[in-house]
């Protein structure tokens, strides 16, 4: 116990690697905790990938406890050996007080490869000073690469504990927009407010004009809010949605207020409850009927398809 | 049959083009920094467009199945601006280590003037001490000194000739190139390069050892097809099959993969990262339809056009 990011990064890399690469990775460490200069970083970040490969990362159920104990809510669970390294080698950067990690952040960001980006936003939880790190991230979500949305949203503790709530909602609106799963979003329930249901109700309805169909994820951020303003919108997927979008209902009306119209639509979706107490529908299973099973590696979202079927 | 174009300036180059090179069986791309149509001002585009070809045009590229490599370098026009010269001299190290970097390029000789060969000089000296292969582009004027001379410097410094790539190579340079030990590139760019049928014609004389087909197409009116269209007329005239893969497949593949940054495990079997990020796979690779050398239906005529 008492493991930090690091020493845990570093014992998941060594033992993986083999001998020649792992002692590279623990001589480049050890190097930069004694003198951090520029060039010594630039040769460990650069060579991460040469040296150990992109294979994923191999972790037990213990070693993801171990890193919830060590940083809460730290889920390396889909990083590869390189984005690991790179990280290892960032959080020793971001500790050298000759200079703002910030800018050094931001100089590294300027001429990112993409194995680079998805390291750099990876481990944004942590990095010492992170408030000093919130536009950077908010920058890194405004890109159309997909696994670099992905590598700031997606299992990651950094938006939901350092977003003001404009850059939170943008980033849920984004994910939605672009085909990202929200499930694997951080602090979603937490960070539920009026204005997001707001903004996702009007996003439902411009794409229900244009003839499209509405992730069923969309309505968990509208639950809590649903009183006779949403209710419309549910009562619409009730009457013409696919399974997967009641189910999604469902489970969202279980956070709606007390009203006599969340008691009629949850009379009509009752088909649900039982799968609902017995906590065998969650948002989880919404998420994974969203993927395509023969595409589960690359994740790809076969909602459409899934829908239209 | 797989293809490897190892010279396309993606950057600007459609979707269309992209999908029509899937479609007709092109694995990999290798896009060569050069300069974009009118010269850079500042280093800090330039820094942004070495950014480009290591970041954003990679993943576009692999969004249709495709794996893009680059080549970082300074190219000779921009040579002859010192001021941006020396600055995008001193960021190349930083860029030239990033993944899918296979040779320092394309570097060489445009008018020939003395700055463009202190720079070319630099640059074959910062691949030996990164251990890169070199891309060379030979001049269009004065074309056969210019190869003449890139090669002379290259021995001169001496790094192996079996390091370096001499692109754009025609009737007159062949010999010479294949001579000395080079990699003998030739760019199927009918207006100022070679032709496919010329192409053919040189495999039917030297045979298909340390040559490579490449397409350079760029912003001028050029063909993301070539490699795979000479593969066809090749075909058609009777080069024999293993022929026509040495030249528009495995040669470039030995060639850059010298780098140690492409192999062909990286289309045929990505690690399991970039699948989930940066690597669509490639249909034909899937086995979804056959390779096709025709460009797809033209999505511009009116004839078929789809009210959706």
């Amino acid at each position: 116990m008492g493991d930090t990011p690091s020493t845990l990064l570093r014992n998941w890399i060594t033992r993986q690697a083999p001998p020649p690469a792992a002692d590279w990775f623990d001589g480049q460490i050890d190097k930069l905790l004694g003198d951090p200069a520029q060039k010594t970083f630039d040769i460990a970040f650069g060579m991460a990938p040469r040296k150990l490969g992109k294979d994923d990362l191999v972790l037990s159920a213990e070693d993801l406890a171990a890193a919830d104990a060590a940083r809460s809510g730290w889920n390396p669970a889909q990083w590869s050996i390189d984005v690991a390294a790179r990280v290892c080698f960032l959080i020793a950067l971001s500790k050298d007080p000759s200079q703002p990690f910030a800018a050094r952040f931001k100089d590294l960001h300027r001429t990112a490869d993409l194995g680079e980006l998805l390291a750099l936003f990876s481990g944004l939880s942590l990095y010492a000073a992170p408030e000093t790190l919130v536009d950077l991230a908010a920058g890194g979500l405004r890109t159309n690469i997909k696994a670099e949305f992905e590598a700031v949203a997606h299992r990651n503790p950094f938006p939901a504990e350092q977003f003001a709530i404009n850059p939170w909602n943008n980033m849920v609106l984004k994910a939605l927009f672009v085909g990202v799963l929200l499930e694997p979003i951080q602090g979603l329930d937490e960070r539920a407010n009026p204005e997001l249901a707001r903004i996702l109700s009007d996003y439902a309805h411009e794409r229900w004009a244009a003839d499209r169909l509405v992730s069923p994820e969309l309505w968990r951020c509208i639950g809590p809010f649903a009183g006779d303003e949403y209710l419309d919108d549910f009562r619409r997927v009730v009457a013409h949605g696919k399974p997967t979008e009641k189910k999604a209902v469902a489970l969202a009306l279980t956070t709606a207020p007390p009203s006599a119209g969340k008691d009629e639509l949850c009379a009509a979706l009752s088909a649900y409850a039982e799968m609902i107490a017995s906590g065998a529908l969650t948002w989880r299973a919404i998420a994974d009927e969203m993927l395509d099973n023969s595409l589960a590696i690359t994740r790809k979202l076969n909602f459409e398809v899934e829908m239209t079927r | 049959m797989m293809f490897i174009d190892s010279h396309a300036h993606m950057l600007s180059r459609t979707t269309d083009d992209y999908e029509a090179m899937a479609a007709a069986g092109v694995v990999a791309v290798i896009e060569p920094a050069f300069w974009l149509g009118q010269p850079r001002t500042h280093v800090a585009s330039y820094s942004d467009y070495l950014s480009s070809i290591v970041g954003f045009e990679r993943f576009r590229a692999g969004q249709f199945g495709i794996r893009h490599y680059c080549t970082i370098g300074l190219n000779s026009k921009e040579a002859n601006n010192e001021e941006l010269a020396e600055a995008v001299m001193e960021i190349l190290p930083r860029f030239a280590l990033k993944e899918g970097v296979v040779a320092i390029g394309e570097i060489g000789y445009d008018d020939q003037t003395e700055l463009e060969d202190k720079y070319f000089r630099l640059q074959i000296d910062l691949a030996m001490e990164l251990d890169l292969p070199v891309m060379i582009h030979t001049p269009h004027r004065d074309k056969k000194r210019g190869t003449s001379r890139s090669m002379d410097v290259c021995e001169e410094h001496g790094i192996a000739p079996s390091k370096v790539i001499v692109d754009h190579n025609n009737e007159e340079t062949v010999r010479e190139c294949l001579d000395r030990g080079f990699w003998a590139g030739f760019s199927i760019y009918p207006s100022t390069k070679m032709g496919t049928e010329r192409m053919v014609d040189i495999l039917k004389q030297y045979g298909p050892e340390r040559i490579i087909v490449d397409s350079a197409c760029d912003w001028g009116i050029s063909e993301p097809l070539a490699v795979a269209k000479t593969a066809k007329l090749a075909a058609q005239k009777g080069v024999d099959q293993e022929a026509i893969r040495l030249v528009c497949y495995q040669n470039a593949l030995d060639a850059y993969g010298q780098s140690g940054q492409m192999k062909e495990e990286d289309w045929l079997n990505p690690p399991a990262i970039d699948q989930r990020t940066v690597y669509e796979g490639n249909s034909i690779l899937r086995g979804q339809r056959e390779p096709v050398v025709e460009t797809p239906k033209s999505r511009r005529t009116m004839d078929d056009l789809i009210i959706e």
